[in-house]
């Protein structure tokens, strides 16, 4: 058993590889036989990796889910940015041009809303909460666009660092929300088309929450949905420490 | 040969990251700009480019296509890394916050896209590269 422990953690890429692996497999059994298919085998598998991910975080107190245990740290690789980004632009290899010319406009409009909406619910839902100081709706707002826009602007406009872990936080929840959630909900947004995930890639924000959520629902549609849920983190960071905060500024003072 | 293909796709990333960096450096925001989403359309005229002049075998797409095959596993172990216990720790602000935003964001997408003209055209169901050229 030492020996198999060592194995691994000597070569934890290649480990990962067969962990996937295996999970996927389970995953796609499920599906045909709890679900019948029903619900996405890679839907499930995601499911999957984020209660093994809590389950790490519970074990080892750290901030990188399963990948914080020894034996899973090739994980971390596997699904770290390097890899996910690489993975996102090869799908772009199956993007059909026109179609995504199509939709260029829509989506571009549906990037401002992805911004603008998420950042006036946080803001409103802190206030109601007492945090009522600019700074401190900013931030949560900000939070609730993507978790790596709540501490961009956090720390751009001064934000304590318990503010900030509640932006990150609030992005978190968020996107785990829509990775979860949008397999089940694609019929009620109308995910069935190109166009239809680029708009959903806009407003759903999040790299992480719009890739995994539209492999879960369907694959051909992750390059539509990545090409424009990538501009929104760069939009976010933008627009949170400046026009956002000057306009919250102006209202509460 | 396969690498060749890999190499087209990395060449791509690294320049579209770059891009993004030095987009985000001239706008002054300390993040980067939109570099995975450069480096997809980069990838995308490559590969019409290359095409078009007979100059991506098989076997070069096959060394893009591996990466995108590979794309789901890759999420499922990005899923199996998330911060999930702090994200359950955040509280009452940060979860109606998250929740709001979601559900707000999901009425916008399918108002959007129940509005927006029906596409009868499937053709991007089908494989890519052949038929464009």
């Amino acid at each position: 058993m030492e020996m198999i422990e060592h194995a691994i953690r000597e070569n934890s890429l290649v480990g990962a590889f067969a962990f996937v692996g295996l999970i996927m497999w389970i995953s796609v059994h499920l599906s045909r036989k709890l679900t019948f298919g029903r619900v996405h085998g890679s839907a499930i598998a995601i499911v999957i990796g984020l209660a093994l991910a809590y389950w790490g975080g519970i074990q080892t107190g750290g901030s990188k889910g399963l990948a914080d245990l020894k034996l899973f740290a090739g994980i971390g690789l596997m699904g770290g940015a390097m890899m996910r980004d690489f993975a996102i632009v090869a799908t772009a290899f199956e993007v059909h041009v026109d179609e995504a010319k199509k939709a260029g406009l829509v989506g571009v409009m549906a990037l401002l809303l992805g911004t603008i909406i998420p950042f006036v619910v946080g803001a409103s839902v802190a206030w109601s909460m007492g945090y009522t100081d600019a700074v401190a709706m900013t931030t949560i707002g900000a939070g609730a666009v993507t978790y790596i826009v709540g501490p961009v602007t956090g720390a751009a406009i001064g934000a304590s660092s318990d503010l900030m872990a509640l932006a990150i936080a609030t992005g978190l929840i968020k996107a785990i929300m829509v990775m979860v959630f949008t397999p089940v909900a694609a019929r009620f947004m109308g995910l069935d088309n190109p166009r239809s995930a680029m708009v959903f890639g806009g407003l759903a924000g999040t790299v992480s929450g719009v890739s995994a959520g539209l492999a879960a629902t369907d694959r051909r549609l992750v390059p539509y949905g990545a090409l424009v849920a990538t501009f929104h983190t760069g939009l976010g960071c933008l627009m949170g420490p400046s026009v956002l905060f000057l306009a919250t500024k102006a209202i509460v003072g | 040969m396969i690498i060749y293909g890999t190499a087209i796709l990395a060449a791509c990333h690294l320049l579209g990251v770059y891009i993004g960096d030095l987009l985000g450096a001239f706008i002054g925001v300390k993040a980067n700009v939109g570099g995975v989403g450069i480096a997809m359309m980069l990838l995308i005229s490559a590969r019409v480019y290359l095409h078009k002049r007979g100059l991506m075998p098989d076997t070069t797409e096959a060394g893009v296509g591996f990466w995108a095959a590979m794309y789901i596993p890759v999420v499922v172990a990005m899923a199996a890394q998330q911060n999930v216990v702090a994200a359950l720790k955040g509280g009452p602000v940060a979860l109606i916050s998250a929740v709001g935003a979601v559900l707000l964001c999901a009425c916008t997408i399918a108002l959007i896209n129940r509005t927006g003209p029906k596409s009868q055209d499937a053709s991007w169901q089908t494989g890519t590269v052949a038929e464009e050229s």
